[in-house]
C-alpha cells in the first residue's frame, strides 16, 4: 500500500517530442493516499491508459516523477514496483486451472505452498471463486476471467496499488452491475489504493471516491463525485459528466451581473469574472425549472427518459434543456425559465470565473 | 409450424459435387480398381481379390522403405518444429527489420522442388560443391552419393533448409497475434522468460503449432523430387523412400495392380495418422 505522488509527469510516444501536441501526457501533476479509490475519466483518446501504464512501469515516462511513498520508482520494472493491473481483456493463462492462476504471482516470487493456499483460498472466497476453484480458467465466462485477473493482483498482500484499465468492458451489462459493487465493497474490506480507468461516467462515480477527469492529455478536474457535478472546472467536465450533460449559452458580464441574450441571469460567481475572454454562462438542466416569469423561452421537445423528462428549449439562439421529474406540468410553446443561482457559473474561455486553475 | 421442404437446393451444390467427384472421386475409384485386378494388357482386367495387398504386406523392400520414411519424417519433424519455433521466437516484432526478416524466411518456400534437389546435389559435391569441399577441408571425410550416413545428412540437411520456414512463418503469425496484455500480465505477475513460454506463448501456439506438424509430417511424409535428383534414393536404396519406391513400381515395373495398392495403403497411412494426431490434439478443446 502506498502514497502515490506523480510529479511534473509528461510522456509522448514520439523519440524526439518538440512542440505541445507531441506529448500525448502533457504535465500531470497528482497526489494520491494510500488506501483510496481513484478513477481516470476522459473519452478515448485523452492520455488515461498512458498515465496508467506509467504508473504501472509498463510504460516510462518522457519526463517528470513517479514516487510510491515518496521514493522514486520512476526507474523500475513494474514487478519491483510491486502492482496489479487488470486489463480491459481478461488475461488468464489458459492451461492453468483457476487455483493455479490465483497462484503463479506468489510462486514466481518462492512463497512457500503452505502459505499459497492460505492466500488463494481467502481470496478466492472473497471473489466468489471457491467453487471453481479446481476448474480449467478456460472455461470460464468473461467476468469470472476478470475475477481472476483481479485475484491474482489481490493475493499479493504486500501490492502498492491495484489499477484497472476498462474491466467491464467485455462484460455482460448485468453482470456489469453485480461486478462494479462487488469492487466497490472489495476496496471498502482491503482498503487498498486502486485506480480505475474509463471513460463511463457512471462506472467512474460509483467506484471512485475521487475522480480525475481528463481531455486532450491534460487533468481537467479533480474532485468528488458531487464536486464534478456541482461546480465543474471546465465546460468539458459539464459536458461529459451529467446526462443530458450541462447547458452552455454564450454571456456577457456587466457591473457583477451577468446577461444571457440581453436577460439578466444572477450567477454564482459573477462578481468574480473579470469579463475578459470569451465568456459563458453554464447551469445544468437539473438547476433549470419552468417558471411564471423570468427567461422567455420556446419549448421544442420533449424526450421522456422514464422517471423524468427531458425538455428541450430554445431561448434566442441557445438551446437549454431542463429536467421535469414525473407528474410536473410541461407548458407548450412559450414559456419562462429560472435558473438556479448557487448552481450558475461563468466559465471565461472554457474555465470556471475566478477560480485559481 | 410445418417445415416447408424445398430440395431444390441441392442443385446448387451440384457444380461443387462435380468438382470433387473429377479431381478426387474419379482419380481415387481408378486407382482401387486397380488394386484389385490383373492385367496383361490390351486393356483387358481381371479379377485378383486381395492378392496385392497380401504381396504387399509381405514385402519385405517395401517394409524396409517405409521404415526409412518414418525415420526420415521424425528426424524432419524433431529438427524442423523446435528449430522453427525457436527462430520465430527470435524474430522482431516490430520494426524495419520485421519485413527483412519474412522475406528471407519465405525464399526457401518459393524454391521450385528440382531445384532445390539441383542446387544440393551441387552444392554438396565432395569435389567441387561449397559444401562437400568445406567438410572435406575440415578434415571429416564426405561423400554423399557413396556413404549412406552422408546421403542422410544431406537429404535432413535439404529439406531443414527448405521447409522449417513454413514452421516459422506459421509460428510468427501466432506469436503476433498474441495480445500485448498478456505479456504485461505477465511482467506484473512476475513470470520469467520461461514461464511466459510455458504458459503463455506455448498455450497460445497450440492450433499453430498443431497445423504446423501436420503440414510438415504429411509433406515429409511424400518427399519425392527433391531426393530423387539428390540422391537418386541411394547410395544402395538408402535414402529410398515410400514414394521413389512407389514411382519405380508403377512407372518402371508397370505393375499397375500392385503400384495401386501400394497407393491405397500410402494414402491410408497418412490419412489415418493425421486424423489420429488432429484428434488427439484437438480432444481438450471440447470440453
Amino acid at each position: 500500500m502506498a502514497k502515490i505522488t506523480i510529479d511534473n509527469l509528461r510522456h509522448s510516444y514520439l523519440p524526439e517530442p518538440k512542440r505541445d501536441e507531441d506529448f500525448a501526457l502533457k504535465r500531470v501533476h497528482l497526489d494520491w493516499a494510500d488506501g483510496g479509490a481513484y478513477a481516470l475519466l476522459g473519452p478515448s483518446g485523452c492520455g488515461k491508459t498512458t498515465l496508467l501504464n506509467l504508473i504501472s512501469g509498463l510504460l516510462h515516462p518522457t519526463e517528470g516523477r513517479i514516487l510510491f511513498d515518496g521514493r522514486d520508482v520512476s526507474n523500475e520494472t513494474p514487478e519491483h514496483r510491486n502492482i496489479a493491473q487488470v486489463f480491459q481483456f481478461p488475461v488468464i493463462y489458459d492451461t492453468m486451472t483457476v487455483y493455479d492462476n490465483l497462484a503463479f504471482p506468489l510462486r514466481n516470487r518462492k512463497v512457500d505452498e503452505a502459505e499459497i493456499k492460505k492466500r488463494v483460498t481467502a481470496i478466492a472466497e472473497m471473489l466468489e471463486l471457491t467453487a471453481t476453484l479446481s476448474k480449467r480458467a478456460s472455461g470460464l465466462t468473461a467476468d469470472g476471467k476478470q475475477k481472476i485477473s483481479l485475484g491474482r493482483g489481490l493475493v499479493r498482500s504486500d501490492v502498492n496499488v491495484i489499477m484497472f484499465d476498462e474491466p467491464l468492458t467485455v462484460i455482460d451489462p448485468h453482470l456489469k452491475w453485480q461486478l462494479r459493487s462487488k469492487l466497490k465493497e472489495l476496496q471498502h474490506r482491503i482498503r487498498r489504493t486502486m485506480i480505475y480507468v474509463t471513460h463511463d461516467q457512471t462506472e467512474a462515480l460509483t467506484f471512485a471516491d475521487q475522480v480525475v477527469v481528463m481531455n486532450n492529455g491534460e487533468v481537467v478536474q479533480t474532485g468528488t463525485p458531487i464536486e464534478l457535478f456541482e461546480k465543474p472546472k471546465h465546460i468539458f467536465v459539464g459536458h461529459f459528466i451529467g446526462s443530458p450533460g450541462m447547458n452552455v449559452m454564450p454571456c456577457q458580464v456587466r457591473g457583477g451581473k451577468a446577461f444571457v441574450e440581453g436577460h439578466a441571469v444572477a450567477a454564482d460567481n459573477a462578481a468574480s469574472s473579470k469579463g475578459s475572454g470569451r465568456l459563458e454562462l453554464g447551469i445544468r438542466p437539473e438547476f433549470v425549472t419552468f417558471a411564471d416569469k423570468g427567461l422567455p423561452v420556446d419549448v421544442v421537445k420533449v424526450s421522456d427518459i422514464g422517471r423524468y423528462r427531458v425538455v428541450d428549449t430554445r431561448l434566442g439562439e441557445n438551446s437549454v434543456k431542463l429536467i421535469v421529474p414525473e407528474g410536473g406540468a410541461i407548458p407548450e410553446g412559450k414559456a419562462h425559465l429560472a435558473f438556479d443561482k448557487a448552481h450558475t457559473q461563468i466559465y471565461s474561455d472554457g474555465w470556471l470565473a475566478g477560480e485559481a486553475r | 409450424m410445418n417445415k416447408t421442404f424445398n430440395n431444390k437446393a441441392w442443385w446448387m451444390v451440384f457444380p461443387v459435387f462435380l468438382v470433387v467427384a473429377f479431381n478426387a472421386l474419379v482419380p481415387l475409384m481408378t486407382v482401387v480398381n486397380y488394386s484389385v485386378q490383373e492385367t496383361f494388357g490390351n486393356n483387358e482386367f481381371f479379377w485378383s481379390g486381395t492378392i496385392w495387398f497380401q504381396q504387399l504386406l509381405e514385402n519385405d523392400q517395401i517394409r524396409d522403405s517405409l521404415g526409412r520414411q518414418i525415420a526420415f519424417t521424425a528426424v524432419a519433424l524433431f529438427i524442423q518444429v523446435p528449430l522453427g519455433l525457436a527462430i520465430a521466437l527470435c524474430m522482431p516484432r516490430k520494426g524495419p527489420w520485421v519485413s527483412v526478416c519474412l522475406v528471407l524466411m519465405a525464399l526457401p518456400l518459393l524454391v521450385p522442388w528440382n531445384v532445390v534437389g539441383s542446387m544440393w546435389n551441387i552444392m554438396a559435391l565432395p569435389d567441387i560443391g561449397l559444401l562437400g569441399k568445406t567438410i572435406n577441408a575440415m578434415g571429416i571425410h564426405y561423400n554423399y552419393t557413396r556413404d549412406p550416413v552422408a546421403a542422410w545428412f544431406t537429404v535432413v540437411l535439404m529439406d531443414v533448409w527448405h521447409w522449417t520456414s513454413l514452421v516459422v512463418l506459421l509460428c510468427y503469425a501466432g506469436l503476433v497475434s498474441i495480445p500485448d496484455a498478456y505479456y504485461q500480465a505477465a511482467k506484473i505477475d512476475g513470470a520469467r522468460p520461461w514461464a511466459v513460454f510455458r504458459y503463455i506463448q506455448l498455450p497460445k501456439l497450440k492450433h499453430v503449432l498443431t497445423i504446423a506438424i501436420l503440414l510438415r509430417f504429411m509433406d515429409s511424409f511424400m518427399i519425392y523430387t527433391e531426393v530423387i535428383v539428390l540422391t537418386g534414393g541411394g547410395p544402395g536404396s538408402a535414402t529410398k523412400f515410400l514414394s521413389i519406391d512407389l514411382v519405380q513400381k508403377a512407372l518402371g515395373g508397370f505393375d499397375l495392380g500392385p503400384a495401386a495398392a501400394f497407393s491405397i495403403v500410402y494414402f491410408l497411412i497418412i490419412l489415418l495418422t493425421s486424423w489420429l494426431f488432429y484428434t488427439l490434439m484437438m480432444r481438450n478443446e471440447a470440453n
